[in-house]
């Protein structure tokens, strides 16, 4: 349970500080991109609106020309100067020289006869009247035709302007070489995706585009999407994806130019763009996620480590709080016995010396009488012992201090018990460093701490082992160390060895006020008392005495 | 004839009432009263050689203030103070005041008995030199 807390506790920073850190860097990159795909596409749009735009103009101005050629050519020669065939050819060489692109040349008379021709077809004689653009350049003055197959079979188109002269009109009629505008119009494909067309009103392409179809084949563009302005639309195509598609009406015929480009392929850079982000972004989140956890899990760890020295604290607070508590419940309880008792006692005796009286020796049952005062005598013996080391009067006072060599006091205490271990055969060997200094202390109730702990290692033993006493000093304490190799403390009982009245010897034997007292002496000077089960047997208890040194006289 | 005679003082009247019931029994002159003010007026009246005085008296003299006022007025009566657990020190006090001795509550009769043969022994000690002084005394006037 307390592990699931832990788990959970990682767990809800790891997402808290993973939310909070990947959110904004997520978000940022994406607007980032967002933005900066904005701007880009703008950008591409600009251009091809751009390129749209110029080479619109520039096929305007192609065209003006022609039709400016042929005006001047009409406006500054008669019928009858044209109609000769000679002249008209030198003309025709003249135009071709200076301006191009004419595949032929003809006169057509009011009537819609072909009065004269200068060019590759033999069409002279035939009549135009009933085509609808001989209408048209009648009413006009200028036309321009779409691009249509006609008698030659070949995709072409024709400008015709009408010259008035005096009373007659007459047409001159002159067909663009298709390969030549074709050229002007395709100079604008760019890349390797790029496409520079013309189709019409009708969205009939004028030209030959370099894919998607053929040439006076209906195009997919619907031309009502496209303004007076340079308009850029997108459309989906199928295989290629996104396609913008930049278109500008041409001033003279309704034609419109168009320049188109997968934008994948103008999208490139940004492509590039995005994922050297996303590579960044990732490497960013794994380096934040993989620091996160580890970080989380260094932090909960530390937290368990100090929850758990937190716990152990507490548990030994408790402990000694409940010994303190035991200690003062105990000695208001003794006190409370041993008034009575004092009573109880003088009564006893009171009945003892009765019983020596002259009277009485007759009574039947003098014997039983003396018997059993002398019993309950006896146990009130006990019960005043008790009191006695419950209301412990040394350890009541004040410690007094005096110089105390710890060595010398552990020597001493040996001595007093060397005799009943040499009866049990356990043998004391000790180990006392030289360099443990004479410190300010109370001799009497040091010697009471050590007398209980070794004569409890003697009794734990029982009979035939060994006693190690050490004593060594570090800067602050002076540590005692009395190791025996019994059976040790079971695991049950570990918790209750300081505790009042917890013993493990025979009735008569012990109180188990010893360790108890201990604990408290130890307690009010300062010091500790602890105790370890060994590996394999035994115990060793440790009692660290506070360095106090004696004032100097 | 009485061996000598003692005061005990304590404010317990089943243990007084008892232990003067024992000492009598042993021909002791004893006398138990309940309380300081008691034990004082009744000083006032006649000697005693021992008193045994409880430390502890709830309401009324404790026991210092009771040993004071008798070492005022019967100095040469020595004083046993009787003492719980809780007042070892007021017996170290006590002792200082010129207490001959303590005993622990609760007591026994054995243990009780050589402190007090000890403390009639020094006051019969200094009543001989008072004696002998005297006797000197005399021999000088004589």
């Amino acid at each position: 349970m307390k592990t699931s807390l832990y788990i959970n506790l990682q767990r809800k920073i790891i997402l808290i500080v993973l939310v909070v850190s990947l959110a904004p860097l997520i978000l940022l990159g994406g607007t980032i991109y967002y933005q900066f795909a904005g701007m880009y596409k703008d950008k591409i749009e600009e251009q091809i609106r751009y390129r749209a735009k110029a080479q619109a103009e520039a096929v305007d101005v192609f065209l003006k020309e022609r039709i400016t050629l042929l005006n001047t050519v009409a406006c500054t020669h008669t019928l009858s100067e044209l109609t000769d065939e000679q002249h008209l050819s030198e003309i025709f060489s003249v135009m071709n020289s200076k301006g191009g692109a004419f595949v032929d040349l003809g006169i057509i008379n009011n009537n819609g006869q072909q009065v004269a021709y200068m060019g590759p077809y033999d069409l002279l004689g035939l009549n135009y009247y009933q085509q609808p653009w001989f209408g048209e350049v009648v009413s006009k003055g200028i036309y321009i035709s779409d691009v249509y197959f006609g008698y030659r079979q070949l995709p072409h188109f024709i400008i015709a302007v009408l010259r008035q002269e005096n009373q007659n009109t007459w047409i001159m009629r002159a067909t663009i070489d298709p390969d030549v505008f074709c050229a002007i119009v395709r100079s604008a494909q760019v890349g390797k995706t790029g496409d520079a067309y013309i189709v019409n009103k009708a969205g009939v392409y004028q030209t030959q585009p370099r894919f998607d179809g053929e040439i006076l084949s209906k195009s997919h563009l619907d031309t009502a999407l496209f303004g007076r302005e340079a308009t850029v639309i997108e459309q989906k195509d199928g295989q290629k994806g996104e396609v913008l598609y930049a278109g500008y009406w041409l001033k003279t015929p309704r034609w419109l130019l168009v320049i188109s480009q997968e934008a994948a392929e103008e999208m490139s850079g940004l492509l590039v763009t995005r994922n050297v982000e996303i590579v960044i972004i990732v490497l960013g989140l794994l380096a934040i996620i993989m620091t996160t956890v580890f970080m989380t899990r260094l932090f909960v760890r530390r937290l368990k480590e100090a929850d758990n020295k937190i716990n152990a604290m507490n548990a030994q607070l408790m402990h000694s709080d409940k010994l303190a508590a035991l200690g003062k419940m105990g000695a208001s309880v003794a006190h409370e016995i041993n008034n009575p008792l004092v009573v109880v006692m003088q009564k006893i005796g009171w009945m003892e010396d009765l019983l020596e009286e002259e009277d009485i020796q007759k009574t039947k049952n003098l014997e039983e009488y003396k018997i059993t005062i002398s019993k309950i005598d006896h146990h009130l013996d006990r019960i005043r012992k008790v009191v006695h080391n419950m209301l412990g009067y040394a350890r009541r006072m004040e410690p007094r201090l005096e110089k105390v060599d710890i060595n010398e006091t552990l020597n001493q205490t040996i001595d007093l018990l060397e005799n009943y271990a040499r009866i049990n055969n356990i043998d004391i060997q000790t180990d006392l460093a030289s360099d443990v200094p004479i410190i300010a202390n109370d001799q009497a109730q040091l010697q009471q701490v050590f007398l209980n702990l070794i004569s409890n290692a003697i009794d734990a033993i029982s009979k035939d082992g060994l006693i190690e006493i050490e004593s060594r000093s570090t800067d602050s304490h002076i540590v005692v160390t009395i190791s025996d190799d019994g059976p040790g403390i079971p695991k049950d009982q570990q918790k209750k060895v300081f505790e009042p009245f917890f013993t493990t010897k025979e009735t008569e034997k012990g109180t188990g006020l010893g360790l108890w007292i201990s604990y408290d002496i130890m307690e009010k000077m300062g010091g500790t008392i602890m105790f370890e089960n060994k590996e394999g047997k035994g115990s060793t208890f440790t009692v660290k005495i506070p360095i106090v040194l004696p004032e100097k006289e | 004839m009485e061996l000598f005679s003692i005061l005990v003082v304590d404010d317990e009247e089943d243990f007084v009432e008892t232990l003067v019931n024992r000492l009598k029994k042993r021909t002791i002159d004893a006398v138990g009263v309940l309380s300081g003010e008691d034990a004082l007026e009744l000083l006032g009246k006649r000697e005693f050689d021992v008193v045994i005085l409880d430390i502890k008296m709830p309401g009324g003299m404790d026991g210092i203030e009771t040993l004071k006022e008798i070492k005022k007025i019967q100095p040469l009566a020595e004083v046993i103070l009787l003492t719980g657990h809780a007042s070892v020190e007021s017996s170290i006090e006590g002792m200082r005041l010129g207490a001959f001795d303590y005993v622990l509550k609760p007591i026994k009769l054995e243990e009780l008995f050589p402190k007090v043969a000890q403390a009639f022994e020094k006051k019969d000690v200094h009543n001989q030199k008072i004696r002998s002084a005297k006797i000197k005394q005399s021999l000088r006037y004589w």
